[in-house]
């Protein structure tokens, strides 16, 4: 059976209820919460500052770090173990790449900035959620950037393309695949991709285009809330 | 909480205001921070809390899965308390294995629980040597100042509370369906953490005070008043009659504590 209406009731381009809130963590040079569906997101920021090991520093500007981690009962299911995994690994080096197309950090050469991101709570899409808080932080740190990142999912699900999946949908029986998607929103350029699962083409092509608009009203909402900080 | 070294200037100011009974903050000595408790806020988790105590913000969780006893327990279910220091939370704290910080503050918040029998564990038992609900309560800090060890009991016994158990599908647990089934929770041990900073006792100490305390007493209490668990902590020395003014005041905190949860 063809998956033709969504088991949240939500339309296929619609996203989750989505909340975004900056300065958030006192002890922080910068900091935001993004929380989409059940998908909550902190993100603090610290730097720039001394480099060390002294070894990683570059001469030629500062050097971004982002630190991806899901808090031990963030998992629906079994504890999640505490400590660093392959996957979050590798989401905190995807992370990190997203976030540098953005960040300009030539003036402070042999620093680092700091992005710690934690996970209380997670229903699938946690790193685009955790980008959307980091590129908040980053901006309420004040470190230089041309834009925000915004960040979504989209992808198929038993042969109908959505946005924003859940955890209920990438279970979902029959084909089903699940794209992680950052951009630049003002230029469109995209600065995170990755997918996992089956899709053609064409479908793809559908997906990309159909996450668009709702990456758009995600930059508004970042936008937004960074403004309230400062009202 | 020592890993950063504090401004020298701050230091001595905190000291002189502390002799004439006042703190940085405008606090009593016996004055805690403005506390709230939200229950059930982590949709993945079976109980939760997150407590806001001045601007220190800390989350538990608690995660109820099926297991083997241990051999020589084999009719008791298992609880386990854990804590990490989260660099997002503090710039003293680095990423890494926990510290012995960490450590410190997850066996003590444990100790009070389990030497109370907060949690009858032989309820946690489904089949003797064989099968066993494990409890985890993890203390996460969001923001941190200060005192984790109150906030984070605080926290576990809110969260705790708070937990319902999975239904059981075929011997499995369902996450997606709690019942209405809660933890056997028969005490609720309060904790209390009071510094001597030169010869002044003040109890909800922030990351500042923390950094210039001597020594610290942590006393777990129940509520009849008697104590269940207790820490020293510092590289002073305390004497008896400072451990008994010590616990007096735990007796009379941990009583308003009490009322909040």
């Amino acid at each position: 059976m063809a998956y033709t209406k969504r088991l949240d009731g939500r339309k296929f381009d619609e996203t989750r209820k989505i909340e975004a809130k900056t300065g958030v963590i006192k002890n922080a040079d910068g900091s935001a919460f993004f929380k989409i569906g059940k998908t909550t997101a902190y993100a603090a920021v610290y730097g720039p500052k001394e480099h060390f090991p002294r070894s990683q520093q570059d001469p030629t500007k500062g050097v971004l770090r982002c630190n991806y981690n899901m808090m031990p009962f963030s998992g629906t299911g079994e504890r999640v173990r505490p400590g660093p995994n392959r996957r979050a690994k590798e989401i905190s080096m995807v992370t990190t790449n997203s976030l540098k197309a953005v960040v300009d950090l030539s003036d402070c050469p042999n620093a680092v900035v700091d992005v710690f991101i934690e996970l209380p709570e997670t229903d699938a899409g946690s790193r685009c959620a955790g980008i959307c808080a980091a590129s908040m932080a980053l901006a309420d740190a004040g470190i230089k950037m041309k834009d925000v990142v915004s960040a979504i999912a989209c992808g198929i699900v038993d042969g109908s393309v959505v946005v924003d999946l859940d955890y209920l949908e990438e279970a979902h029986e029959g084909d089903v695949a699940d794209i992680p998607l950052a951009m630049i929103p003002s230029t469109g350029e995209i600065t995170l991709l990755q997918m996992d699962g089956k899709i053609s083409r064409d479908e793809l092509d559908e997906a990309l285009k159909m996450t668009l608009e709702p990456l758009r009203k995600i930059a508004e909402i970042q936008r937004k809330a960074l403004k309230e900080r400062f009202k | 909480m020592k890993n950063k070294q504090m401004n020298k200037e701050f230091k001595n100011h905190i000291l002189k205001a502390l002799k004439q009974n006042i703190r940085v903050d405008g606090r009593k000595n016996d004055e805690f921070r403005k506390i709230t408790i939200e229950t059930g806020v982590i949709a993945t988790a079976e109980g939760s809390a997150k407590v806001t105590c001045g601007d220190a913000i800390l989350l538990a969780g608690v995660k109820l899965s099926l297991g083997t006893p241990y051999s020589d327990k084999p009719d008791e279910g298992v609880l386990m308390t854990g804590a990490e220091l989260y660099p997002m939370s503090s710039p003293d704290f680095e990423v890494g294995p926990p510290s012995n910080v960490a450590i410190e503050i997850a066996r003590v918040i444990d100790r009070g629980i389990r030497e109370s029998g907060t949690i009858n564990t032989k309820d946690l038992c489904i089949e003797a040597g064989e099968k066993v609900w494990m409890v985890s309560v993890d203390i996460a800090p969001i923001n941190t100042d200060g005192n984790l060890i109150d906030l984070g009991a605080i926290a576990v016994m809110a969260a705790l509370r708070n937990t319902r158990f999975p239904e059981l599908v075929d011997g499995k647990p369902d996450y997606k369906h709690l019942s209405d089934k809660k933890l056997p929770i028969s005490k609720v041990p309060i904790e209390l953490t009071v510094h001597k900073i030169g010869d002044s006792l003040i109890v909800d100490a922030t990351s500042d005070e923390e950094k210039i305390s001597d020594a610290r007493l942590t006393v777990a209490v129940l509520e009849d008043g008697s104590l269940c668990a207790m820490q020293k902590g510092g590289n002073c020395p305390l004497m008896h009659d400072e451990v008994m003014k010590i616990v007096d005041l735990a007796i009379k905190k941990t009583g308003e504590l009490r009322k909040l949860l």
